[in-house]
């Protein structure tokens, strides 16, 4: 028996490092692509990760830099605080998005990105999301600094609450008279459709993978953490290899060994090992970068698993049932940029919580308010009474940032933390009672 | 006998609450932070302890019968008063060892004779007028040590210093670093040889008729007895900020959100929501009908607008913290003053001044804007629904309750019921104790470290 059971766990540690271990490969590898771009003469695109084209941009042989991803990374290595203080030294208030600062500053200081390599500088500046108003503002800047052009879909918001046939068609107009032609233009080729359905379909496999490995939170106990944990699960998918059979392989993997967790009744992995789950907890709003694992240990120390969160959303509601569709590539593009998390209106966010609330069994919500985002942060205490009411689930509310770490109070998060995890637990006790 | 205990370190002072196994209060005591939470904690327990020997003999004295109800609690009034004047007695005597002990480093070299002698002088009127600050009806600024004896010893050193007989700042650095050392002491006194003195003190003052000898006998006979009753602390929990300093386990401490919310609670037990004011931090909270928190928010990243301000502005105005409510009440012209930065507050404030601002009027405005940064965190906590609970050492400020009571009253209906307790800075220790209570009763009892 006990054989057995070692067996079993020494099996899911070799399978759970083979997923983290294809995903570290593929990045090293596209900036490795990234640091030879003008080599081998790949035009680099420089884009965000809410609606991004990413099919589009690699069917037409173009490699993508993601400036918010680089910035996160930045945070997590612990540079952003010079990199934020050169971009204020430049001119930047302290009120501008921290995400803008840390990358300019990461520009100024030579464009060395998270591997270690340098970054090519953009051929294009594609904004295919524009519902956050500081993207116009960046790339404005961006441009300022390489002078090179800028493709702007202009993307509505979801102001009723659903995509209308008129808002794809819009969007689908702008690919086609605008978008598109001017990424032909740079990439110096015509864009073969057959290439993008290709890309697409097998966007669709991966994405189908990832709704598995979100809804085996459902299990109890999680096998994952769907929002420290969960971060990680959304690099590939997020950023420059959607629609890659890379990422067809690390989905198909990462759901396997979920799926295996899940089998041995093991919880996610944090940075202090295997948790007992005590609390499931729902989480909207970004991590903070800077302090990712004091932020992540203040949640795993008191068993409090993250069953689901919006963050992890924000480059597609995939659980929601959207899949990119090779049969119509323009039309599943639209939806893709205009379905994404930021850009739904505050009463579809709030039936989205509740929905992850009630179908994931939570104990609690939890929301952090970071101070650079305007698109998560406006409306959220309005959006906790709201949940709150409806679903009688306790909220929890911190403050931080993403990547300045002048705005990450250690003690203070951690008392409310531990103030709010404790209001949880004399909830359960008194139920129990 | 047997109780539980509940210790809230504060970021200024910590406080301690001993509760029956019934769950009744026994003893409550308090002392300054000061940075030493280990100390502090040490300090307020015994105080608690000593407060719940009152209790004991209170309880004991309406159990026997042999005073009547008035001359009961006279006597006790008397013991305790007598009691404080030992205890402060043994620490003036503490202030005068540590006094020699650094006059006699080094540092002191040809100043020491100047500085000895008339040291020595003032401490010696210092306990030859201690009584007075006990006598029936005495006024006093506050029960800690630092307040009690720094007011005599600055008296006296002001006096001498005036005649040119000291260097008020040498004799006063001494004294300073000195009662810094004596706060830190443990007393190592036992508790009946100074409640026995007490009693020599106290008993002529209350049993004047020499004829009662038997009513002193027993009534001897009962104080002996109480005091050495053991008391059994059987589970403690630890709140507040210092929580973390304190080789406390996990289990046994509780966040002190949880804990001014139950109480409040248990104090008032209508209230739903809660607004604490402490040192350092401002806390909305709602709880349940059975005290337990709902939701709460708090002050993030910038403590302005807590006790800490009004502390500061005391110190610019250089007046004691306790007189700020009472001379803002004192406001006839409404003066707008939105800084909520402490710091941009005492900037504004002698700006003001200079400007033939009245002083009254301008607290006024900073208590006005204290208050309006607290409101803001109530309604994001949830607002106010039928009753109110103000809690923290904010609330004995009453301009800070006056204003509160306005806002509330216009924001949510002057149909509120608004609770402020005497007593309410240790809701934050008194919950903790209910928590320890919980413990108990459930078998998980955690003892507080020797």
């Amino acid at each position: 028996m006990t054989t057995t059971t070692t067996a079993a766990a020494a099996t899911t540690d070799v399978s759970k490092d083979r997923s983290q271990a294809r995903q570290k490969r593929m990045i090293a590898d596209h900036f490795h692509k990234l640091e030879h771009a003008k080599e081998t003469g790949k035009k680099v695109v420089y884009t965000f990760v809410p609606g991004n084209l990413t099919e589009l941009i690699d069917a037409l042989g173009m490699l993508p830099v993601l400036p918010e991803i680089n910035a996160l990374q930045s945070g997590m290595r612990k540079r952003s605080a010079e990199y934020i203080a050169e971009a204020e030294k430049a001119g930047h208030s302290e009120d501008v998005c921290t995400y803008v600062k840390c990358d300019i500053g990461m520009m100024k200081a030579g464009n060395i990105g998270p591997t270690g390599t340098r970054l090519p500088p953009p051929d294009l500046l594609l904004l295919s999301y524009t519902g956050c108003f500081t993207f116009m503002k960046w790339f404005e800047l961006l441009k300022q600094e390489y002078n090179c052009p800028v493709v702007m879909l202009h993307v509505p918001y979801q102001a009723d609450g659903v995509i209308t046939n008129e808002m794809r068609q819009y969007i689908v107009d702008q690919l086609e008279r605008v978008v598109i032609p001017a990424m032909e233009n740079v990439a110096g080729k015509k864009l073969d459709m057959q290439e993008l359905e290709k890309r697409l379909a097998l966007s669709a496999k991966a994405e189908d993978d990832l709704v598995a490995v979100w809804e085996s939170a459902r299990h109890r106990p999680s096998p994952i953490d769907g929002y420290f944990g969960g971060v990680y699960y959304i690099g590939p998918i997020f950023s420059a290899f959607r629609g890659s059979e890379d990422a067809v392989h690390y989905y198909r993997e990462l759901r396997e060994e979920v799926t295996a967790r899940m089998a041995t009744g093991e919880g996610p992995v944090t940075p202090d090992g295997t948790t007992n789950e005590k609390f499931r907890i729902v989480v909207e709003g970004p991590p903070n970068w800077t302090h990712f694992y004091d932020f992540w240990r203040m949640f795993s120390r008191e068993g409090a698993t993250v069953v689901a969160s919006t963050y992890t959303r924000v480059g597609g509601l995939y659980d929601l049932g959207f899949r990119h569709d090779s049969s119509k590539p323009l039309e599943t593009l639209a939806d893709y940029c205009l379905g994404c998390y930021t850009n739904m209106n505050l009463p579809s966010r709030i039936d989205l919580i509740e929905r992850y609330i009630k179908s994931y069994d939570a104990d609690g919500f939890l929301i952090n308010s970071v101070k650079s985002c305007n698109s998560f942060s406006v409306g959220q205490l309005l959006v906790l009474r709201e949940l709150e009411k409806r679903t009688g689930v306790p909220g929890g509310f911190v403050e931080s940032d993403l990547v300045d770490p002048r705005y990450f109070g250690k003690a203070n998060i951690d008392n409310r933390l531990q103030s709010y995890f404790q209001m949880l637990d004399a909830k359960k006790r008194k139920g129990a009672r | 006998m047997k109780c539980v205990v509940g210790i809230d370190l504060g970021s200024t002072t910590t406080k301690a609450v001993l509760l029956d196994e019934r769950g009744s209060v026994i003893g409550q005591g308090i002392t300054n932070s000061r940075s030493n939470y280990a100390v502090a904690s040490a300090v307020a327990r015994d105080e608690a302890l000593t407060a719940a020997r009152f209790t004991m003999l209170q309880r004991a004295f309406e159990e026997e019968q042999r005073l009547g109800a008035v001359e009961t609690q006279t006597l006790l009034e008397r013991l305790s008063a007598c009691f404080r004047l030992e205890v402060y007695l043994a620490q003036l005597e503490q202030l005068g060892h540590e006094m020699s002990r650094l006059l006699a480093g080094e540092q002191y070299g040809r100043h020491r004779a100047e500085t000895d002698a008339p040291a020595r002088d003032i401490l010696a009127e210092c306990v030859r007028d201690a009584h007075l600050f006990f006598v029936p009806g005495a006024r006093r600024r506050s029960d800690f040590f630092r307040d009690l004896a720094g007011a005599a010893f600055m008296a006296g050193a002001e006096r001498r210093a005036r005649e040119g007989q000291v260097v008020f700042e040498r004799i006063v650095a001494l004294f300073d670093r000195a009662i810094f050392d004596v706060e830190t002491w443990l007393m190592n006194v036992e508790f009946a040889t100074l409640l026995s003195r007490a009693l020599d003190r106290a008993m002529p003052e209350v049993v004047t008729d020499a004829g009662r000898g038997e009513t002193r006998k027993d009534i001897k006979a009962i104080v002996d007895r109480v005091a050495t009753i053991p008391i059994e602390e059987s589970s403690y929990v630890g709140t507040g900020y210092g929580r973390q300093t304190l080789p406390f386990p996990k289990e046994a401490v509780r966040s002190e959100i949880l804990c001014h919310g139950r109480g409040a609670h248990r104090v008032f037990s209508g209230t739903r929501s809660v607004l604490d004011i402490g040192g350092q931090d401002t806390k909305a909270l709602q709880v349940d009908d059975s005290g337990m928190v709902t939701s709460f928010q708090m002050n993030d990243r910038c403590a302005a607008g807590c006790g800490r301000y009004l502390g500061y502005i005391a110190d610019e105005l250089n007046i004691g913290l306790h007189e700020l409510g009472p001379l803002a009440l004192q406001s006839t012209k409404v003066v707008k003053i939105n800084s909520t930065c402490t710091v941009f507050a005492g900037a504004e404030l002698r700006e003001r001044l200079s400007l033939g601002q009245r002083r009254e009027d301008i607290l006024a405005a900073l208590h006005r804007s204290i208050v309006t940064r607290a409101m803001s965190l109530v309604a994001r906590s949830g607002g106010i629904r039928n009753e109110f609970t103000f809690t923290g050492g904010v609330c004995k400020n009453p301009m800070a309750t006056k204003v509160l009571s306005e806002l509330i009253a216009e924001h949510y209906g002057s149909d509120i019921v608004i609770n402020a307790h005497p007593d309410s800075i240790y809701m934050g220790a008194l919950g903790a104790a209910l928590f320890a209570l919980d413990d108990l009763e459930a078998g998980r009892a955690r003892l507080l470290p020797a």
